[in-house]
């Protein structure tokens, strides 16, 4: 049997149903994987309490032969932009350091209504800002993955989800939370050799979700497959009336309906999406994933996204300006951290503690945000981007006359070294550039494992669908999951 | 557009983020870069075009006029850095 430390939500939910083993065991195992995986700095907090309290309430449910919930007796890791009850929430920032909600999200509160149970909170980009996990306050996650090269280089898992990224490629936890603002699920899903899905703008609730920028953010899941995200998705997705941008409609069972028969579907390959400089790898790969979907029954045709340049600009004022309108909240009077100096007022009081609380990067976005929603500005930058993302959305509009889908590569490179990037804001951000469109338009877009480069590192290939359409994007990943035959996996090291 | 030290104190007070010489010194470069990188959004013709306000298609919903918080001061207060008499406290804002 495989060790239950390497199974997903399906192999823990199929043995726990069949009486191979205790949810107990298998929160008593991850609980262990956490404590041994210190090195990868992955955890903010561990809540083994939490995951055994689950546990036990899936074996008792068991025992009593109630009907057990989809994510029944999986301990998972909850990335700390969810808002927990009683567990201290920073979302990596200094300035909620000691943050303890007093409710719980609506995702964390669906996925413990299905039976999961949570190992801890995950470390991540300072509120989802960044996309290497290095603008935590509480230092760098550390990818399991090295590069083949005998070096021993400490490589990114990719962010703004590092840490769950981490956790679930070095089976540390069977699956994870991730939030998407421009690529958060997907850029690390790719880097670390995982599945990550973000769904259709306004499947998942925002409540109680730290907001880094509301027209874009969506919570999603990180798993090590299809399947698996599918079934998560369904436990983490549905209406709430707590957020005024969910959207009232039923949850389909994607999970039941998974068919990697593509035929009659038709493929769109985005010729903007062919950028300067890609590396040969990701090239090459790309060609496999066309032919992999062609193997499944799928025509494959050119599509033209005119204004796909356009939107990495767009977003980096779109995002920054929402951003420095949401986290205007951190004033040092209601929760957080406040730095009063000695003898200043209250003006004084909202400025030291935001120097002392905020990252450099959150800073920039802050300021960069301020600039362009400032008088004299706002339709110059703020206005002019929003008309460019209605651009942008029309592209993918018209697209779908000639197709049902669109295949790309996740992410211009794998994952890099630590400190690589970190220096030039602008190269960094650049890693987006192949996610960021679809967030703009509000899309369903997910990242699937479908080879390595010359390196021995992961590379992701994205699949992005029609609005609501969450089925076909889980379809198409599988008939890639079901050719690619990624089975390479982190050797453990730490 | 680019922008000089005095407008990144200006914008950094707007922000209300306390920042030194130092520190807005090393903003005019990096806010350049950046800006200077999105006006490329300039060259594409909007004249036609209407700003995004929602991605997808959805109607605001109204509920009733009813109360459905409340009775949770302390809880809004848990986190509070300073919380006196059932208020938050802040330094002296009038003289």
């Amino acid at each position: 049997m495989t060790a239950i430390f390497e199974m997903g939500i399906v192999g823990i939910r199929s043995g726990i149903a069949d009486g191979d083993f205790t949810a107990k065991e298998v929160a008593e195992t991850f609980i262990a994987r956490v404590s041994a995986a210190k090195p990868l700095n992955a955890f903010l907090v561990e809540t083994p309490e939490h995951a055994l309290a689950a546990a036990e309430a899936t074996d008792k449910a068991k025992a009593a032969g109630e009907d057990l919930g989809k994510m029944a007796g999986v301990p998972i890791g909850m990335k700390d932009l969810f808002c927990t009850k009683g567990v201290e929430t920073t979302a990596a920032s200094g300035i909620l350091k000691g943050f303890v909600p007093q409710y719980e999200s609506t995702v964390s509160a669906n996925l413990f209504k299905a039976g999961a149970g949570m190992l801890g909170k995950l470390n991540l980009d300072q509120f989802a800002m960044g996309s290497s996990n290095e603008t935590s306050a509480f230092g760098n996650v550390i990818s399991p993955w090295r590069r083949n090269d005998g070096g021993n280089a400490d490589l990114t898992p990719g962010g703004s989800s590092g840490g769950s990224a981490t956790v679930v490629s070095g089976r540390i936890a069977p699956a994870a939370t991730g939030t998407d603002t421009g690529g958060s699920i997907r850029q690390p899903a790719a880097f670390t050799g995982i599945t990550g899905f973000k769904p259709t703008y306004g499947r998942c609730s925002r409540w109680g979700t730290i907001a880094f920028a509301s027209s874009l953010d969506q919570a999603g899941p990180m798993a090590h497959d299809v399947r698996d995200c599918a079934i998560m998705l369904g436990s983490m997705a549905g209406f709430d009336a707590k957020d005024s941008t969910s959207l009232d409609l039923p949850v389909p069972d994607w999970e039941a309906a998974l068919n990697s028969n593509l035929a009659g579907k038709k493929i769109g390959i985005p010729k903007e999406y062919r950028v300067e400089n890609m590396p040969a790898d990701i090239d090459a790969l790309w060609q496999k994933g066309i032919e992999m979907l062609k193997d499944a029954g799928a025509t494959i045709v050119d599509v033209s996204l005119p204004h796909t340049k356009y939107a990495l600009p767009a977003y980096y004022i779109i995002a920054p300006a929402e951003a420095s309108s949401n986290l205007s909240r951190y004033d040092g009077v209601r929760y957080g951290l406040r730095d009063l100096p000695d003898g200043a007022g209250l003006q004084d009081m909202y400025a030291a503690t935001r120097e002392a609380g905020f990252g450099d990067e959150v800073k920039r976005r802050i300021m960069i945000g301020t600039y362009v929603l400032s008088a004299g500005y706002y339709d110059a930058y703020y206005t002019q981007a929003q008309k460019v993302r209605t651009l942008i959305a029309q592209d993918f509009d018209k697209a779908w006359n000639s197709c049902d889908l669109l295949l790309t590569p996740t992410a211009p490179s794998a994952a890099f070294g630590l400190g690589e990037k970190m220096d030039d804001p602008l190269a960094m951000y650049l890693n987006d550039v192949f996610t960021v469109p679809s967030s703009l338009a509000g899309l369903p877009a997910m990242s699937v494992p479908a080879g390595l480069d010359g390196k021995g590192l992961p590379l992701g290939l994205q699949i992005i669908g029609k609005a609501l359409d969450e089925q076909s994007v889980f379809n198409a990943g599988l008939a890639i999951e079901e050719r690619a035959g990624f089975v390479a996996k982190p050797e453990q090291w730490w | 557009m680019s922008i000089d030290k005095e407008t990144v104190k200006k914008i950094a007070s707007l922000s209300r983020i306390a920042i030194t010489e130092a520190e807005a010194d090393a903003f005019v470069p990096e806010l350049n870069q950046i800006l200077g990188w999105v006006e490329q959004l300039g060259e594409v013709d909007t004249s036609k075009v209407e700003p995004m306000t929602a991605v997808i298609p959805n109607q605001l919903r109204l509920r009733e006029d009813v109360v459905t918080d409340g009775e949770i001061r302390d809880k809004i207060l848990a986190n509070a850095p300073i919380a006196e008499h059932g208020f938050f406290a802040v330094p002296k804002v009038i003289e």
